[in-house]
C-alpha cells in the first residue's frame, strides 16, 4: 500500500508484502532471488543492497533444497543440467517478504529435516556435507549481507531463516518532500 | 537456464582456464565440479584460473567449488587464481576467507 504525498508524488510510507510457494528443487533458487530483487525494486535500491539481498536468499533457498529436503540435482539426475519430471522429495520452500518502514524482513521456511544443533550449524565453516563441495559459509554470508539473522529450526519438521535489512534507499525517499 | 560447454573449459600451458557461467550457484555447481575434476586428471594441469567475466552473481556454492580445487591443487604446489571479479564476487571471496588462498586479479 503506497501513501503518495507532495508535489512531486513522493513515497511517504511503505507498507508491502508478499509470499510465494514454489518447489525446492535448485531450478528455482535463480527464481527466487530475482523475485526478491523484484519485489524490492521500487525502493530504488543500491546494487550493493540488491547483491546483499539475492545472496541472502540464496543461501537460505538453496539450504532448505539441498539439507532440508536433499533434492541434491533438482529434479533428479546426478550434476547434469537436465530435467526430470520428479523432483527427489515434493517438498515447498516458502518465501515470505515485508517491507515497513524502510525495513526489509525475509523469511523463508521449509518443512524438511530440520537442524539438530542450529548454533553449531551456524558456524562459520561447518558444514554436514563437506562430500557435496559445500563450503559451510551459507550462514556467515547470510549474517554479513543482512542486519539481522534468526534461525528457528525442529528436527523432522523443519526450519525456519528470518532476516532483516534496512533499506536506505527507502529512507531517502521517505525523507524526501 | 543457460548452459555451460566444455568450452568453457580449455587447458592453455599448465594452467586450468574455466570461464565461469552468469550466476554461481548450487543448480550450476555440479555440473562445473564434474568437469574441472575430469580435466583436472591431466598431469599437465598446475594452476587454476578462474575467470568472473561473465559472471554476475556467486553463492556460497561458488565458494564451495573454489575451495574444493584449490585442495586438490595446492598439495601439488600449484595455485588458484580468480579473475575479472565484480564487486560482488569480491566480497563473497573476502567474507568467506578465500582472498587469503586465491590470487585475485
Ligand atoms: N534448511 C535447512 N534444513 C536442514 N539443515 C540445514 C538447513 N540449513 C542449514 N542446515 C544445516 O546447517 C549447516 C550449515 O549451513 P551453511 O549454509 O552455513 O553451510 P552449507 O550449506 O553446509 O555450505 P555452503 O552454504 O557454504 O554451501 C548445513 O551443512 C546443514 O547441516
Ligand atoms: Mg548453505
Amino acid at each position: 500500500m503506497y501513501e503518495k504525498g507532495g508535489r512531486k508524488g513522493k513515497v511517504l510510507s511503505v507498507k508491502n508484502e508478499m509470499e510465494i510457494l514454489f518447489d525446492g528443487v535448485a531450478e528455482n533458487e535463480g527464481f527466487a532471488r530475482v523475485a526478491v530483487a523484484a519485489f524490492v525494486t521500487h525502493l530504488n535500491p543500491t546494487l550493493e543492497e540488491l547483491d546483499d539481498i539475492k545472496t541472502a536468499v540464496s543461501e537460505a533457498v538453496t539450504n532448505a533444497i539441498i539439507h532440508g529436503y536433499g533434492n541434491l540435482e533438482g529434479y533428479g539426475g546426478e550434476g547434469k543440467q537436465k530435467l526430470k519430471s520428479q523432483p527427489v522429495h515434493p517438498g515447498k520452500v516458502r518465501l515470505h517478504c515485508l517491507l515497513e518502514d524502510g525495513i526489509l524482513h525475509i523469511e523463508i521456511e521449509d518443512t524438511g529435516r530440520g537442524i539438530e544443533d542450529v548454533d553449531k550449524a551456524m558456524i562459520p565453516l561447518y558444514t554436514s556435507r563437506p562430500d557435496l563441495n559445500r563450503a559451510g559459509m551459507g550462514f556467515a554470508l547470510m549474517e554479513a549481507f543482512m542486519d539481522e539473522l534468526e534461525v528457528e529450526s525442529t528436527p523432522g519438521q523443519g526450519t525456519v531463516v528470518r532476516m532483516k535489512k534496512k533499506m536506505e534507499a527507502g529512507d531517502w525517499i521517505k525523507e524526501g518532500d | 537456464m543457460e548452459q555451460l560447454t566444455r568450452e568453457d573449459f580449455k587447458i592453455i600451458d599448465n594452467y586450468l582456464m574455466i570461464r565461469l557461467p552468469k550466476e554461481v550457484d548450487h543448480y550450476n555447481a555440479g555440473y562445473i565440479c564434474e568437469q574441472a575434476d575430469r580435466l583436472l586428471m591431466d598431469e599437465s594441469v598446475q594452476n587454476i584460473v578462474f575467470d568472473f567475466a561473465d559472471t554476475g552473481f556467486m553463492d556460497s556454492s561458488g565458494v564451495g567449488i573454489i575451495i574444493g580445487r584449490y585442495k586438490k591443487i595446492s598439495c601439488f604446489g600449484g595455485k588458484v587464481f580468480a579473475i575479472h571479479c565484480s564487486r560482488q564476487i569480491l566480497r563473497i571471496l573476502s567474507v568467506s576467507g578465500l582472498h587469503k588462498l586465491v590470487e585475485i586479479m
